[in-house]
């Protein structure tokens, strides 16, 4: 295949590698950067280079503040990672549903509901941000004026409306990838294990959502991900500190000045969504090979 | 015919959540936002003044426009660096260069949008890495602020948006044989004649799905112009932001919404009729 007859390839090779090696050196140069900067023992989170040192990370001296010893950057590292989980629960649950019902069910409207249900990604993030806070915000009154005050707090910038908003449009995501694996599954294999006494719903548990679990799993990392990253939405439904999640508390301190502990917490970030990243390239790479 | 659906049990067991979720996460928010955009702050009654006030203040239409057309900017500047690296990888590189420089280029983007515009501000503030080696290679003797201009914010945007065009062209170039590159040079096709005529009319499902994306996201954008581009940014989504958190002028940040959405849906409807795509077909 790649031979010097490919007239269109071997002019130009060279021109080719260094054009390549330039996109990867704007997308992965900025981070790379910022990674050796976070061990460098320099306040000004920049070079020159004066060392090696962990103190960004561990320090406890009020002058140079470790992300490990930051409570509030702790807190906000659990908040999102609470948040994360409960919103891949419910966009999981709800995109199995939905693949259900747009691969099995048929019913008047499937076309337009289908559309409908893409709208979430296409709305731009403010968007989506203000209409559920504004909708929230009127059902939130009403309900503090029928049954006294306080009886609307669940529908108050929270951690549940964080979650409710970011399932919002991560919930579209999961659909997408779990009706496409869905729509390559044979249906004969369920009726066959019906034919040999399970029943339905012993046939989809053991048979459709284990034919699903790739699908799943790399649809549930990457739901995990689009959460623990996300700030439009976000921004606009957390309250106290039991919603502020990474991001926000990012974007606070990016305001007032760059200092070297965000360099390890980009570190940490950069660690931890590359292995699930790779994580779910690989399951995704699982569902081709398989269907 | 609801007789006929009633009977299904099954279709409702599934249709519920379904419409619980798109019903209260996603369209009764937007007919709220929409039906605040024509109420009055004060009063509660109906009018047309949140609209009126966009339109008569050269402020917010500056704005506005200048949004738009960074937008577009930065989409055809991102698809001009795209086209070639995705065409680079799918035709030129071997199944493994293909594999390792895909991961370099879709790895940084699993990383929050927060981070990604750290790296860039760590890069081009006045104290920062770029400054300090120009002073170091004797360029310029003192700092300088690359922050807080026009061209910053456009290369913070491409930067954040180039893998949302690149996946997509990707994906439509992959279907593409390339003995049809071949067949049309041995029909004495040169490089630009066989990019016009086979390679680009093939990409374009892809050209398209990823600049609406890409424009889109733009468009859309807050935290990448607002720490780039600090208060010179001049972009719509601002003075949402700050109607809703900073005025509490709901009515008013509702009507910005509803231009906002109105012209990106219009737009990116125009694009796709234009150029004879379906996006949905091409997702």
């Amino acid at each position: 295949m790649f031979t010097a007859k490919n007239k269109w390839k071997s002019p130009s090779y060279w021109f080719y590698y260094s054009y390549v090696i330039l996109i990867v050196l704007f997308t992965a140069g900025p981070l790379l950067i910022t990674f050796i900067l976070a061990f460098n023992n320099n306040e000004a989170a920049s070079f020159p280079w004066q060392g090696f040192t962990l103190d960004w990370f561990y320090s406890k001296t009020p002058d140079r503040m470790g992300l490990f010893n930051d409570p509030r950057m702790i807190s906000a590292l659990g908040v999102s990672i609470k948040v994360a989980v409960a919103v891949t629960i419910l966009s999981i649950l709800l995109g199995v549903n939905n693949a259900f019902l747009f691969v099995r069910e048929k019913f008047i409207g499937k076309e337009f509901f289908y559309m409908l249900m893409l709208g979430p990604l296409v709305v731009p993030g403010v968007v989506l941000g203000t209409s559920i806070l504004s909708f929230t915000h009127a059902i939130a009154n009403s309900l503090d004026m029928t049954f006294g005050s306080g009886a609307g707090t669940f529908f108050r910038p929270g951690f549940w409306l964080v979650v409710l908003g970011q399932v919002s449009f991560v919930a579209t995501t999961t659909t997408l990838v779990i009706t496409a694996r869905l729509r390559k599954f044979d249906q004969s294999l369920e009726e066959a294990a019906m034919d040999l006494g399970s029943s339905r719903a012993q046939a989809i548990l053991s048979i459709t959502l284990r034919f699903l679990m790739p699908a799943i799993i790399g649809a549930a990392i990457v739901a995990f991900l689009f959460s623990f990253e996300n700030f439009n939405t976000t921004y606009f439904l957390s309250g106290t500190a039991d919603s502020t999640t990474i991001p926000i508390i990012l974007y606070s301190r990016l305001r007032f000045g760059l200092s070297p502990e965000i360099n390890a917490v980009s570190v940490v970030l950069m660690i931890s969504t590359g292995i699930l990243g790779l994580l779910s390239t690989f399951f995704q790479k699982g569902d081709d090979l398989s269907a | 015919m609801f007789a006929k659906i009633k009977k299904n049990k099954g279709l409702w067991l599934v249709l519920t959540p379904h419409l619980l979720w798109i019903g209260l996460l996603f369209v009764l928010p937007h007919i709220k936002l929409f039906w605040l955009s024509f109420v009055d702050k004060r009063s509660g009654a109906l009018t047309l003044a949140n609209y009126a006030k966009f339109f008569q203040s050269e402020l917010y239409r500056h704005v506005f426009v200048h949004t738009a057309l960074f937008a577009i900017l930065v989409t055809l500047i991102t698809l001009a660096i795209s086209f070639p690296t995705a065409f680079i990888v799918t035709k030129v590189l071997g199944k493994k260069m293909k594999a390792v420089v895909l991961l370099a280029i879709v790895l940084p983007y699993w990383i929050s949008e927060l981070i990604q515009v750290f790296a860039w501000m760590v890069l081009l503030r006045e104290t920062g890495v770029i400054s300090y080696m120009l002073q170091a290679l004797g360029i310029t003797s003192h700092n300088i602020e690359f922050l807080y201009k026009d061209a910053t914010i456009v290369v913070g945007l491409v930067y954040t948006s180039i893998l949302f065009m690149i996946i997509p062209i990707i994906n439509s170039l992959d279907s593409l044989d390339d003995s049809l590159i071949e067949a049309s040079y041995d029909l004495g096709g040169d490089f630009w004649s066989t990019m016009r005529e086979i390679i680009i009319p093939h990409a374009a499902p892809g050209i398209v799905v990823g600049s609406v994306m890409v424009f889109m996201l733009n468009l859309g954008n807050y935290v990448t112009v607002t720490l780039l581009g600090g208060k010179n940014s001049l972009w719509f989504t601002e003075n949402i932001y700050n109607q809703f958190i900073v005025r509490f002028n709901q009515n008013q940040g509702a009507a910005f919404g509803v231009i906002l959405l109105t012209f990106s849906v219009l737009l990116v409807w125009v694009v796709l009729k234009v150029t004879g795509q379906d996006m949905t077909e091409a997702m």
